[in-house]
C-alpha cells in the first residue's frame, strides 16, 4: 500500500543546512520512527515528506512515484500533529470528513468511512461536538481519526503524544500500536521520547544534526549501537562512558556499559566507589557512584536495594556487554 | 480579583481615576447632547443646565432635517465608512497573511514599508492626492474618499493583523493543506475566524477617524451630492453667524450611527485588546 524512498534529501534555510543528505528506504507496512534531540531535523524531514516544506535537493518517492513537486493533498499521505490541529469551527464528524469532501468524494462514502474510523477509536458519542468540547486525549483521537478516514498510503505522526499526560500517553501509544496492526499501513512517526520509539517501532532512525546516525530495529540499536551518539541516546538511564586508557584497554578510546549491565557488591569487584545518590523507583533502584577508575557511574539494579549515600561499594560490569568505541566515536566490532 | 490581593484604598483610588477620566471624556458629548435640545438663548445663558420646559426646543433638529439633505449626508458617511472598513479589513488581512505566512525575498522590507504609513500622516500628500483624483476624474465622488481612507487605514491594519496571524497555529494551516484546502480557503475558513477579535479592533480604530474626518470630504468631495455628515454640519458654521442649534443637533445625530457600529464591534474588541496580553 505505501512504500517510501528518500534519496540524498537536503534542506537548507538560507545558508543553514538542516538536512544534510538523508537516504532512507521504508517498506510497505513498516512502522518507522525518527528520533533525535531537539533541532536534529526530524520534524523538518517529516514535513518534507508531507510536502509542507520543499526540499532543496533530493528525491522523495512514495510507492515508486516521485512526489517532490506534488502538493501535500495529492501525495496520498495523512498527518497527525502534536497540537492536534483540529478545525475549531467544525464538528468532529466534519473535521474527519473535510479532506474527503475537498477531494470530491461521495457523501455516502464519506459517512461510511467516518463512522468506521469513529468506531475504531470509540469516538461515536462525540461526532456532533466541536473540538473545544473535547479533552486532550479525545482531540488527539479525532486527529488520528481524520488521518484514518483518508486511507492514506503513508501515515505521518509529528510527536502526537507530547501534549498528553503520562497515563493518556501510554493508552494512546497502545491505541496507535493496535491501529498499526489492524490497518497494516505504513507509518512514520517523529518523537524525541525514546520509550515511544522503542515500544512502537519496527525500525528506528536516529537523527543527529541533520544526518542519520543509525537505522535499525529497537533491539539492534540497543545491543549494537553504531556509535557513541546512538549508544547514549537509546536506553535510560544513559549508558556510562569511560576513557578506555584509564581502565588499561588500549584497543579502544572509549568504553561504554549500560547501567543495567553492572552489578554491585559490598565486598569486592572491579571498580571501587562511593555512593553519592540513590533513586528508589520500586521496580528499580538507580545508584550513582563516584569511582576512582571511571568517574561518575550510574548503576541500575532490579528490585529494592538498601544502599545509602557514602556507602563504599564495588561495581562489577558484565564484560560481555561492554561496548568499545574508537577515536572517531565509532563502535568497534 | 481575589480578596487577598485587593486593597480597598488602592481600588478606591483606581476607581476615582477612572471615573474622573470618564467624566472628562464624556463631558463634550454631554454638552453637545444637552444643548442640542435647548433654544438659542438658553445655550448661551446657561450652557451647563438641562433643558427645562421653558428652554426646551427642537429647533436645531428641525433646521437640520429641513435644510439641506441631511439623510443623504448620513448615507454618504455610512457608505464611505462601511466600504472603507470592509476594504481595509479584506486587503489588510490578506497582506498581513502573506507577510506572516510566506517566506519570500523582501518580506521584512515589505512589512516595514507597509508599516511606514503609521508614522507619516496621509494629509501630507493632500496636494498630490487631489491632483491624482482630478486626473482620474474622481473629484466629487465617494470613490475618491473610499480610496483615500482605505490607504489611510491599511498600515495600522496590516501591522496589527500580521502580529495576530503569527499566533495562529502552523499545524492548523498545515492540516488544512494536507486536507486539500486552497490557500484562500485556509485564509478565509481557518485563519480569519481565529483573528476575529483583532479584526474588530482594527475596524474600530479605522472607523472613528473616517467618520469624523472633515479634511478629505472638504477637499475631494465638497459637492452637495457627496457631502458627509461632518462636512454637512459645517454649513451651519459661518464666518460671522453660527447656527449653534443646528450644529449641535447635527453633531448629536452624527454620534448615533458610529455608536451602533461601535456596539457591534465592541464585544469582539475587548477580547482583541486583552487577548494578546495573557497568552
Amino acid at each position: 500500500m505505501g512504500s517510501l524512498q528518500l534519496k540524498s534529501i537536503r534542506k537548507a534555510f538560507g545558508t543553514h543546512e538542516v538536512l544534510k543528505g538523508i537516504d532512507l528506504d521504508v517498506k510497505d507496512g513498516e512502522f518507522v520512527i525518527f528520533v533525535g534531540p531537539s533541532g536534529c531535523g526530524k520534524s523538518t524531514l517529516l514535513r518534507t515528506i508531507a510536502g509542507l516544506e520543499d526540499v532543496t535537493s533530493g528525491s522523495i518517492r512514495i510507492d515508486g512515484q516521485e512526489v517532490a513537486s506534488v502538493p501535500p493533498a495529492k501525495r496520498g499521505i495523512a498527518m497527525v500533529f502534536q497540537s492536534y490541529a483540529l478545525y475549531p469551527h467544525l464538528t468532529v464528524k466534519d473535521n474527519m470528513g473535510l479532506g474527503l469532501k475537498q477531494a470530491g468524494t461521495e457523501k455516502a462514502e464519506i459517512d461510511a468511512r467516518v463512522s468506521k474510523a469513529s468506531g475504531m477509536l470509540s469516538l461515536d458519542p462525540y461526532l456532533a461536538r466541536r473540538p473545544a468540547e473535547l479533552s486532550g486525549g479525545q482531540r488527539q483521537r479525532v486527529a488520528i481519526g481524520r488521518a484514518i478516514v483518508r486511507e492514506p498510503k503513508l501515515f505521518l505522526f509529528d510527536e502526537p503524544l507530547s501534549n498528553l499526560d503520562a497515563a493518556l500517553r501510554v493508552q494512546t501509544r497502545l491505541e496507535i500500536a493496535g491501529l498499526h496492526r489492524r490497518l497494516k499501513a505504513t507509518m512514520i512517526y517523529v518523537t524525541h521520547d525514546q520509550v515511544e520509539a522503542m515500544t512502537l517501532a519496527d525500525k528506528i532512525v536516529v537523527l543527529n544534526a541533520g544526518a542519520i546516525e543509525q537505522v535499525g530495529s529497537p533491539m539492534e540499536l540497543y545491543n549494537k549501537p553504531a556509535n557513541i551518539f546512538v549508544a547514549g541516546f537509546i536506553g535510560s538511564p544513559q549508558m556510562n562512558f569511560m576513557p578506555a586508557e584509564k581502565l588499561g584497554d588500549t584497543s579502544a578510546k572509549t568504553l561504554g556499559i549500560r547501567p543495567e549491565h553492572i552489578s554491585l557488591s559490598r565486598d569486592s569487584g572491579d571498580w571501587k566507589g562511593k555512593v553519592i545518590h540513590v533513586e528508589h523507583l520500586g521496580a528499580d533502584t538507580i545508584v550513582y557512584l563516584e569511582t576512582e577508575a571511571t568517574g561518575l557511574l550510574t548503576v541500575r539494579l532490579f528490585g529494592e536495594h538498601a544502599y545509602a549515600p557514602d556507602d563504599v561499594v564495588f561495581a562489577v560490569p558484565d564484560r560481555a556487554r561492554l561496548h568499545r568505541f574508537d577515536a572517531n566515536d565509532r563502535a568497534i566490532g | 480579583m481575589s480578596k487577598a490581593r485587593s486593597a480597598p484604598l488602592r481600588a478606591a483610588l483606581i476607581h476615582l481615576a477612572l471615573i474622573a477620566y470618564t467624566l472628562v471624556a464624556l463631558f463634550p458629548v454631554f454638552l453637545t447632547l444637552v444643548n442640542s435640545l435647548k433654544n438659542r438663548n438658553a445655550i448661551f445663558r446657561e450652557p451647563m443646565s438641562f433643558p427645562t420646559p421653558s428652554t426646551f426646543s427642537l429647533i436645531g433638529y428641525e433646521t437640520v432635517l429641513n435644510q439641506g439633505d441631511f439623510l443623504g449626508y448620513f448615507q454618504n458617511s455610512l457608505i464611505v465608512t462601511v466600504v472603507s472598513i470592509a476594504l481595509v479589513l479584506l486587503t489588510g488581512a490578506m497582506a498581513a497573511f502573506a507577510l506572516s505566512e510566506y517566506r519570500f525575498r523582501g518580506n521584512t522590507l515589505m512589512g516595514l514599508y507597509l508599516a511606514l504609513g503609521i508614522m507619516i500622516p496621509i494629509r501630507l500628500g493632500t496636494v498630490a492626492i487631489l491632483q491624482g483624483m482630478v486626473a482620474a476624474g474622481l473629484v466629487n465622488t465617494l470613490t475618491s474618499l473610499i480610496l483615500v481612507y482605505t490607504a489611510q487605514g491599511l498600515p495600522l491594519a496590516i501591522f496589527i493583523l500580521s502580529e495576530f496571524m503569527r499566533t495562529v497555529s502552523d499545524d492548523l494551516k498545515n492540516a488544512g493543506r494536507i486536507d486539500g484546502l486552497s490557500e484562500y480557503a485556509i485564509f478565509f475558513r481557518l485563519v480569519l475566524p481565529l483573528v476575529r477579535p483583532a479584526m474588530a479592533t482594527v475596524a474600530v480604530f479605522t472607523m472613528i477617524p473616517i467618520w469624523n474626518d472633515l479634511w478629505f470630504p472638504l477637499i475631494l468631495a465638497p459637492g452637495e451630492a457627496t457631502k458627509t455628515v461632518t462636512l454637512g454640519a459645517q454649513m451651519f458654521i459661518g464666518q460671522y453667524v453660527t447656527n449653534w442649534n443646528a450644529v449641535l443637533a447635527a453633531l448629536s445625530l452624527a454620534i448615533l450611527p458610529v455608536m451602533v457600529l461601535y456596539v457591534i464591534f465592541s464585544r469582539q474588541l475587548i477580547r482583541g485588546i486583552t487577548s494578546g496580553a495573557v497568552k
